[in-house]
């Protein structure tokens, strides 16, 4: 039993990190329809900008993060502008493409910069301390990961339901044509989106970080694929469908690392992802809305 | 007067070919072609089968599949099984390489071929990347360590002809009512499906020819450089393929060649700088898409009409 | 006269809301007859549940006798029923003359491996499926641009095209969706005549969708009338015209 709550809290922790990268996904594919691929990656560069943080500045690890969200919400506006917005009106599978190519850019401009070793994130960014609660052994690192993701999923839903940003994102992920009728500007709207996934998949670049220790250039792909697959799984588009999938994903990983084979530990969300396409590709939370001919 | 014409015109295509190969052979035989450029050419003729077979699921039926390279890895090890652990003669392998790769390719196209789009993509890359653990964790062919000492079997007639085929087959079809009900489903599904095409059938179809001609180029692959692991099949091989069938233009089975060749030459270039070549492979991936989506053929084939010009200086 | 199509009590939703409800309808061999409504009513959904592409929830789709709701789109084309869209769906980056072509598919007079082989009846079955499309380019008029992409067609031209298309696939009845769209009154006059003059040549049975009343009122010889999903009026075009929930529903004004 005991063994099983131990599971739990690492999967929450590894749940928070797929589920802030997921939001990231499903923000963009609802307002813009597109598998954001590099997403990951952006994920990965936040962990390295945090790594940069704490070595070259000697920030504290909340600054890194809000660095690295920085440092990542202008990149990810940055990508948008060049290599998504003018496939707008291309085919998906255009987009796509572009997107493949875009993660490729930034894994390889990584190695190529600063070499295909993975850097070790300090010690002293954060001692690591172990609370003894009803004989389980949580790590101050578990708090921290999922005490953060737990804000700013708050933040970020304060600002899709209470500001008149999150009101233009939603507009315009319903319906494009009307929401520039009702004078939003749809370009800034998709460029703010951007932005705070971007921000959120750093956030979980650096949490990565602090979580394994290390970060590495290739180090989005995995994840992001997985979180990836979160977003699908509650339902692509759907916000706190995200939050959700991302954790269900967590949990379902570390139980099949935990009792079952940890060889097939990535295959697990390659394998949900093909159950929920076969059997309900809108996700948990989706819609069924046909195609209109 | 039209059967003469037919006539003529095949000849000069055999002729043709006859001469390229035998020009080839014989520099191989006199050691004029050394071992260098005899690798860069293996490396071509199987990139050129890669990318024209991907160029007909992707390009002609416009299905996005990010797979392939799990295909190539079905062949591969078929081919490897037959010929290393059963003893057989290299055809056999290449047979047993189409038929498990085509066999692949059928079952796995037949429940994602329903999803479209990109959902279609990320579930190729999905069951690309399945295959690739699950060949890991198959003792019998050493896991993650590969097969090692595979004998070379790859020879210029094989390659030759192995690449001409897979060129012929996807050809031929193309230009036939069947290559029409393939494209008409990537031009419009739902008007194919009413003009009375079996939309699906057609995709499983190409999907199937596809994954058999991959198959084809892991078996070829398998027996020239000695070694094969999962690992080597990877979805960055599926992407490498996509890179040429994308800058050769989606659509265009010269195209394909043609980028084929030029990747083959950029990755003997960069051999030294593996993070460059993703770079620009990167870089091309993105240009293409925003600056000349149809690539450089579009879908323009380089036909006997456009030789003719040429060489008659006519308008 | 014989009953080409008949529909009993078909009914469509879409996640709980009804598109389509309690729809009855008949057509006779050679008739020509009109679906109209508010935008919204259900037209085209209707046209949809009759060629296989939505599977109606309840209700029965019968053709020359036969049940085809719920079969596939390919199959119920193979039974002689062909349609045009709203908005033109071509082959674009096909020529004209291969749009036409496609229509041949179904009954290709060689196999797979002839083609691939290139065959003797591969050629032979090639120049068969050259001329017969041929042939009804020059029905369309459209034989002049037969080596046209489809994209670069001038708008007229398409829709045509997109009939020649559909009648290729040698149709008993044939449905038109808003054929006349974002056409002037001339080519509408030119598109009535064509319709007439393929209806004769043909002997075919056809509905069609309009909002452009002058070629509701001018050709079709019954009218069904659907808002909300439902028949609200059917009948000859004078009855529709001064049938008082036609007006309130849809006309609003006098027709001509």
């Amino acid at each position: 039993m005991l063994e099983l709550i131990q599971q739990i809290v690492n999967g929450l922790s590894l749940g928070a990190i797929y589920a802030l990268i997921a939001l990231g996904y499903t923000m963009v594919y609802g307002i813009i329809k597109l598998i954001n691929f590099a997403h990951g990656d952006i994920m990965m560069v936040g962990g390295f900008v945090g790594f940069f943080s704490l070595t070259l500045l000697g920030t504290n690890i909340l600054v890194a993060m809000l660095v690295a969200m920085l440092v990542c919400a202008i990149l990810g506006v940055l990508i948008e502008k060049i290599a998504y917005r003018p496939l707008r009106t291309s085919t998906r599978i255009a987009a796509l493409i572009t997107a493949i190519g875009v993660s490729l850019f930034l894994e390889y401009t990584t190695i190529f910069a600063l070499g295909p070793a993975q850097k070790i994130f300090p010690d002293s960014a954060f001692p690591l301390k172990a609370y003894d609660i009803a004989g389980l052994s949580i790590l101050n690192k578990d708090v921290f990961v999922v005490v953060s993701a737990v804000v700013l999923m708050l933040v970020l839903q304060y600002i899709i339901k209470w500001t008149k940003t999150g009101k233009a994102m939603r507009a315009v992920s319903l319906d494009q044509e009307a929401a520039v009728l009702m004078g939003i500007s749809v370009d800034k709207t998709i460029s703010v989106t951007f932005a705070i996934g971007s921000a959120l998949a750093a956030a979980a670049g650096v949490m990565y970080g602090v979580y394994y220790s290390t970060v590495n250039p290739l180090m989005g792909i995995i994840p992001g694929l997985k979180a990836f697959v979160a977003a699908v799984l509650g339902g692509i588009g759907i916000v706190p469908g995200a939050m959700v999938g991302g954790f269900v994903i967590g949990l379902l990983e570390t139980m099949v690392s935990g009792y079952g084979n940890s060889l097939y530990r990535d295959a697990v969300a390659f394998g949900v992802l093909i159950l929920i396409l076969l059997i309900k590709p809108t996700g948990l939370f989706g819609k069924d809305t046909g195609e209109k001919v | 007067m039209q059967k003469n014409n037919k006539a003529i015109r095949f000849g000069l295509d055999v002729l043709i070919l006859a001469a390229l190969f035998t020009l080839v052979q014989y520099l191989i035989t006199t050691g004029l072609l050394n071992q260098y450029y005899q690798i860069n050419l293996t490396s071509m003729c199987i990139n050129i089968i890669l990318a024209v077979s991907l160029n007909l699921i992707n390009g002609f039926t416009g299905q996005l599949s990010l797979g392939h390279a799990g295909f190539m890895a079905m062949g591969a090890y078929a081919s490897v099984i037959m010929t290393q652990m059963w003893d057989q003669p290299f055809i056999l392998g290449l047979l047993a390489a189409c038929v498990v790769a085509g066999l692949g390719g059928f079952i796995i196209g037949v429940p994602t071929l329903r999803l479209k789009g990109d959902y279609l993509a990320i579930a190729t890359l999905a069951l690309g990347e399945i295959i690739r653990v699950t060949l890991q964790n198959i003792d019998y062919v050493n896991g993650p360590a590969g097969i090692l000492g595979i004998t070379k079997m790859t020879t210029w007639p094989w390659l030759f002809g192995a690449t001409v085929f897979t060129i012929v087959v996807v050809v031929n079809l193309i230009n036939s009512s069947y290559g029409r009900a393939i494209i008409s489903v990537r031009e419009d599904e739902v008007a194919s499906e009413l003009m009375g095409v079996n939309t699906t059938k057609y995709k499983v179809i190409a999907f199937v020819i596809g994954a058999m001609f991959a198959g084809l180029a892991g078996a070829m692959y398998a027996h020239f450089f000695y070694i094969i692991k999962p690992e080597t099949f990877n979805f960055l091989k599926s992407f490498d393929i996509l890179v040429m069938v994308v800058l050769g233009g989606l659509g265009s089975t010269t195209g394909a060649i043609i980028a084929a060749i030029f990747i083959t030459i950029l990755t003997a270039a960069l051999q030294s700088f593996p993070a460059i070549r993703m770079i620009l492979y990167a870089l091309i991936l993105i240009i293409v898409m925003v600056y000349r989506p149809q690539g450089l053929m579009g879908n323009k084939e380089l036909s006997r009409r456009t030789f003719g010009r040429i060489w008659g200086g006519q308008k | 006269m014989s009953t080409i199509m008949e529909i009993k009590n078909l009914e469509k939703s879409f996640g709980g809301l009804s598109a389509v409800l309690n729809f009855n309808f008949h057509l006779e061999q050679n008739e020509l007859v009109g679906l109209i409504g508010p935008n919204g009513a259900g037209k085209t959904t209707i046209f949809n549940l009759i060629t296989g592409v939505y599977k109606p929830d309840q209700g029965n789709i019968i053709f020359n006798g036969e049940n085809i709701e719920g079969m596939a789109p390919h199959v119920i084309c193979t039974r002689g029923i062909a349609r045009t869209f709203q908005n033109i769906r071509l082959f674009n980056d096909l020529t004209v003359l291969d749009n036409v072509k496609i229509a041949a598919h179904k009954n290709v007079p060689y196999s797979f491996m002839s083609a691939i082989l290139r065959t003797p009846s591969f050629f032979k079955g090639e120049e068969l499926i050259e001329k017969e499309a041929l042939g009804y380019l020059e029905i369309f008029k459209l034989d002049d641009k037969k080596d046209e992409l489809a994209r670069n067609m001038p708008y007229g031209e398409q829709r045509r095209l997109e009939i020649a298309r559909a009648m290729a696939t040698k149709p008993t009845m044939l449905i038109l969706d808003e054929p006349a769209a974002g056409m002037n009154p001339q080519e509408t006059r030119e598109l009535m005549n064509l319709i007439a003059q393929i209806r004769h040549d043909f002997q075919l049975s056809i509905l069609l969708i309009e909002h452009d009343m002058s070629l509701v009122m001018g050709v079709c010889e019954r009218i069904y009338v659907l808002d909300y999903g439902q028949v609200i009026a059917e009948g000859k075009p004078e009855e529709i015209r001064s049938n008082k929930k036609v007006i309130e529903a849809y006309l609003g004004e006098e027709v001509e």
